[in-house]
């Protein structure tokens, strides 16, 4: 039989504020335990929350990228449960009105662009740490991440396979970033992923029964984890087994999930509306100052950047991976002029050299101006490629302008046709056989006798032309 | 409606109160007792009211983003049952 | 000195006849003398008491005194402040010394009032009779074989026998009304938003509320100056303009529109206090007062709506008592989850655990919308009744409780008919409404009995100026119990 996977995401963005949802305590990551527990995040008797204005401005922001419906009016509840992390024995959530609904988020699967739904964003609090290390067989907690602010980004079930699901992650964990709301490190679990997976014959309209995959913090892993629970579901329903619903947890070490906890000793939450906090009411005008100090979205710069500079819609993709490199490509484009150059070498020789020095977009020693300078050099054919690498090279590693390396280092491309005549003329002379070969038919000895003359002219000499003038004079 | 002792055994496990044997039936009795107290309101009709969770129709105020909590940690694990370098202790948690 | 009002006090610290320290140790001598039996205190702390007192006398001297600096005041064991115990009347929080200090008491060392001491009261806020205190019931100073009401006990018994001159209490369901009225003092519960419940120990959030006691309504007024006003820390406390909650006192009450309710005045209401209810009502129609006939249709359903949210709210805010950062943890247990049960069993006493346990039930799967929504939903009629009631009056009067104090034991073994008592309060804290007890009558059997007075939101002055106006025409509250 053939199956299908149906997958839905929870995704929990932490949200980058100085202080706590609902107190004047520091948000900072990294502080020595509960240092950074206030009394409202201690859950002293007698404490009270008070909603930090921020957490709403960004949930705003989301809300408008995935250009969701902002309920104007949205209610904070009380989810109940005990553990050690949530001293207030209740996570303070959203439940019936969330402040965002209603949302979606396109992805680029292959070559086909698809819409997944969202069907909510909430604003929350985070839980503390329970950390297991031995202090004498008990739990040591640390509330230091209590009350960070959470966005739970909750998708429909749209996504049919681990990739898909990959790249709603990213996409979203694009987005949070680039709208500057998040920021995006996934070690320190600022963007963590459930999912949701279930898996159903091919053709069949009803759900299977999912089991929520928890805590991902890594793309990878969430791939792993898809794959792995979803090849465990087909086996155990072709076994004759059934899926019971359940929460499971991914061991990244094993690649396999394990089960948490089944549904029947699944949490009564027992939601209600949060007293101590009243309904958040949000006007059209605060709605409308967001939109208007948002930054332009990944996807209105993708489709202007095929528009505008000629790139391919796959380049544009990649190229509005993060708001530093769509802006550097922007930059680059605009001051060199030639934007499918600078989307090459974006793609090419500054990905790979970032890459192998393990930097960041945001970390490249070369600024716009620079390297645009540099492309400039090689679209009127004063560098080679070759050249243009070698001249990248020393301006990573100098910081100096293109021109000033081509000139300290005599790198000019030899197109002076005087000059590669008489190279052309000696080669000839010093290689007989080669032009006996060519005449003779055999098309590979152009290519050796052009090879010679670049290497009399140090590489310099413009390799179309040392090509033509040899045609030439062999002709 | 009326519970069982298996309906308060779970009441009190979401409670995280321990019952025991000896009081169960006190328990049981006295909840039932309550419930019926609260049984009274299904006899009204509350169609299309809309319910009140504030006694004032206020919208919730909002702080600026600003850290002003110190750290306290010190006053205020001076109260805490169990406490080692800088955590709070308690019974191994199994995930 | 001992009988005085805060406002002679107030008189006599300004004019230098008595210091702040001579004060506080002529009240700490009769708290210790009298303590024993009445139980109205969980804390007295001299040294304490002393250092506050001295600081108050140092302030007079460097002449930045305020009003009232140098009274003392008894603070209801709820209110947290930093370096006291605040138990709330708990085995859970015996031995929590708060971190912090509560709004309400950072406005009372502000003004430079002197804490006596910690006030004795129902566990956690939840009762009626305050029997249900971990460290003891409180004794009627009146009738030492009643109870002195509940939860604010022993606010109440302090200040009617003399052991303070105001204190501060709660009031969630009649918490101040109700005591205040079995002891024969005035108490007042503010319109919910008013006074910040930061720092005050939240039993149900929606609906709890700080106050006062005091002998006079006068001296409520300028309690209510020092506890009332803006916090931000407290998202549900109103912002307004400071308001002075005496300017209205000596208005006179002629043309004053005041509503009886019928329900209150029906089947149940004892006889001896239905009878003092009318003649205090035939007092005010003396000064002036027109009597209207209202009706607040819903009052029956107070109850089980009450003792749905208060419990609902209740069964959250009180799960933070896990002895994991403080409080009681349970010195045996299996593992984590035995560890809380064990440590909230022992914790908490039986009242509250039947609180928690109805207010999880209602909010569990399934039940929700029986239980929760539809509370809320016959909370909005109650609300709309008084909507409706104050069209036509301008304060509503009635008693605060259908009996005097019931005698200690009476009830305690069985929560209904505790909570059946609480018929005419509770409906005021649903709609978050403004309301008063003031000393009224005796009973047949010599207990006093108080007046009810409801007032519109916001309306605090003009309750208070009734109040004042019916005390300067009778001296029930200038009665005292003999000692």
């Amino acid at each position: 039989m053939k199956w299908e996977v149906v997958i839905g995401l929870e995704v929990h963005v932490q949200l980058n504020t100085v202080s706590k949802i609902f107190s004047g305590a520091s948000t900072a990551f990294g502080a020595e335990p509960n240092t950074q527990a206030s009394l409202v995040e201690l859950a002293l008797p007698g404490v009270l929350p008070v909603l930090n204005k921020a957490v709403v401005e960004k949930a705003i922001r989301l809300g408008l990228a995935l250009d969701a419906t902002i309920n104007q009016k949205n209610v904070f509840a009380r989810k109940n449960y005990f553990y050690p992390d949530l001293p207030k024995g209740y996570q303070i959530s959203q439940m019936e009105l969330p402040i965002v609904e209603h949302g979606k988020l396109n992805i680029l699967v292959g070559d086909e662009e698809k819409s997944i739904r969202v069907t909510r964003a909430h604003m929350e609090e985070d839980a503390g740490k329970s950390l297991h290390e031995d202090f004498h067989g008990m739990t040591g907690i640390d509330l230091n991440r209590a009350g960070t602010p959470l966005l739970e980004v909750v998708s429909e079930p749209d996504m049919r396979s681990a990739e898909e699901a990959v790249a709603y992650a990213k996409a979203l964990h694009t987005l949070v970033t680039w709208l500057g709301i998040c920021d995006g490190n996934m070690q320190e679990g600022s963007f963590r992923v459930d999912a949701n997976v279930s898996v159903r014959p091919f053709g069949q309209a009803e759900f299977g029964t999912r089991r929520e995959v928890k805590n991902l913090n890594s793309f990878r892993f969430l791939e792993q984890a898809i794959k792995y629970e979803t090849q465990w579901q087909i086996e155990t329903i072709e076994d004759g087994g059934k899926v019971q619903q359940a929460t499971v947890l991914f061991d990244p070490d094993s690649g396999e999930t394990r089960m948490m906890r089944s549904k029947e000793d699944a949490h009564d939450y027992r939601y209600f509306p949060d007293p101590d906090l009243l309904p958040v009411r949000i006007s059209d005008e605060q709605i409308a100052r967001v939109r208007s100090e948002m930054p332009e979205l990944p996807a209105q710069m993708k489709a202007r950047f095929v528009d505008a500079f000629g790139v391919t819609p796959y380049d544009a993709a990649v190229l509005t991976g993060s708001r530093a490199l769509a802006t550097y490509f922007e930059a680059v484009a605009t001051a060199s002029g030639q934007g499918k150059l600078a989307a090459n070498w974006l793609g090419g020789d500054v990905a790979a050299r970032l890459n192998r020095e393990g930097k960041d977009i945001a970390e490249l020693p070369i600024d716009a101006e620079r390297l645009s300078g540099l492309l400039v050099r090689i679209a009127d054919g004063t560098l080679s490629n070759k050249l243009a690498k070698q001249v990248f090279d020393a301006m990573w590693d100098s910081g100096l302008s293109a021109d000033v390396i081509i000139e300290r280092d005599g790198l000019k491309q030899v197109s002076d046709v005087g000059a590669i005549e008489k190279m052309v003329e000696e080669v000839l002379a010093a290689n007989p056989k080669a032009v006996e070969e060519f005449r003779a038919g055999k098309e590979k000895a152009l290519n050796a006798l052009a090879g010679q003359v670049m290497k009399a002219s140090k590489g310099k000499a413009n390799p179309a032309q040392v090509q033509e003038i040899l045609k030439q004079k062999l002709a | 409606m009326s519970l069982s002792h298996q309906d308060v055994a779970r009441i009190a496990r979401l409670s995280r109160i321990a019952v025991t044997d000896a009081e169960i039936d006190a328990v049981n009795r006295q909840l039932n007792s309550i419930l019926g107290l609260i049984e009274q309101m299904q006899a009204v009709n509350t169609d299309g009211i809309e319910p009140m969770a504030h006694p004032q129709d206020v919208s919730l105020r909002l702080r600026e983003d600003v850290v002003t909590e110190p750290n306290r940690r010190e006053a205020c694990q001076a109260v805490a049952p169990q406490v080692e370098k800088g955590l709070f202790l308690v019974p191994k948690v199994i995930e | 000195m001992i009988h005085a009002t805060l406002k002679q006090l107030s008189q006599q610290l300004a004019d230098k006849q008595v210091s702040a320290v001579e004060l506080a140790t002529e009240y700490l001598q009769r708290i210790d003398a009298l303590n024993p039996q009445l139980n109205a205190f969980i804390t007295v702390d001299r040294d304490k008491t002393l250092l506050e007192a001295a600081a108050a006398d140092a302030r007079r001297a460097a002449g930045s005194a305020g009003l009232l600096t140098g009274a003392p005041i008894a603070h209801k064991d709820i209110f947290c402040q930093q370096g006291w115990k605040t138990s709330c009347g708990s085995k859970m929080l015996d031995n929590f010394i708060s971190p912090y200090d509560a709004h309400v008491i950072e406005q009372c060392q502000a003004a430079g009032l002197v804490t006596l001491g910690r006030a004795n009261m129902d566990e956690f806020a939840m009762g009626s009779s305050n029997e249900n205190s971990y460290y003891g019931a409180v004794k009627n100073p009146w009738d030492l074989a009643a109870i002195p009401g509940g939860s604010s006990g022993g606010s109440a018994a302090a200040v009617a026998a003399r052991l303070a001159p105001v204190a501060t209490a709660t009031d969630t369901g009649g918490s101040i009304r109700q005591p205040a009225s079995h002891c024969g003092v005035t108490g007042i519960k503010p319109t919910y938003g008013v006074v910040s419940r930061f720092g005050m120990v939240a039993y149900a959030s929606s609906l709890d509320q700080g106050g006062v006691m005091a002998q006079t309504a006068e001296d409520c007024a300028l309690m209510l100056n020092v506890i009332a006003g803006f916090d931000e820390r407290d998202s549900t406390s109103l912002e307004r303009a400071k308001e002075d909650y005496s300017r209205e006192l000596s208005q006179p009450l002629a043309g004053l529109r005041v509503g009886l309710p019928r329900e209150y005045f029906a089947d149940g209401l004892a006889a001896d206090v239905g009878r003092i209810i009318d003649n205090a009502v035939s007092e005010l129609k003396k000064l002036g007062a027109e009597v209207v006939d209202i009706s607040l249709p819903n009052t029956q359903l107070s109850i089980p709506a009450y003792y749905v949210i208060a419990p609902a709210e209740a069964s959250a805010n009180l799960s933070r008592f896990d002895g994991v950062r403080y409080g009681h943890r349970a010195s045996e247990y299996k593992d984590l989850v035995d560890m809380y049960e064990k440590s909230r069993a022992e914790g908490f006493g039986s009242e509250v655990k039947r609180r928690i346990m109805v207010g999880t039930y209602v909010l569990s799967h399934g039940y929700y919308d029986a239980y929760y929504i539809k509370a809320q939903k016959i909370r909005r009629l109650i609300a709309d009744d008084f909507k409706a009631a104050f069209a036509g009056c301008d304060v509503i009067l009635g008693p605060v409780a259908p009996t005097a104090a019931f005698n200690l034991g009476e009830k305690s073994g069985d929560p209904v008919q505790m909570y059946l008592s609480d018929i005419y309060t509770l409906s005021v804290n649903l709609a978050g409404l403004p309301a008063m007890s003031v000393p009224a009558g005796f009973s047949d059997n010599g207990r006093p009995v108080g007046l009810q007075i409801i007032g519109n939101y916001f309306s605090e002055a003009k309750m208070l100026n009734v109040a004042h106006q019916f005390q300067q025409v009778t001296d029930w509250h200038s009665k005292a119990p003999a000692l």
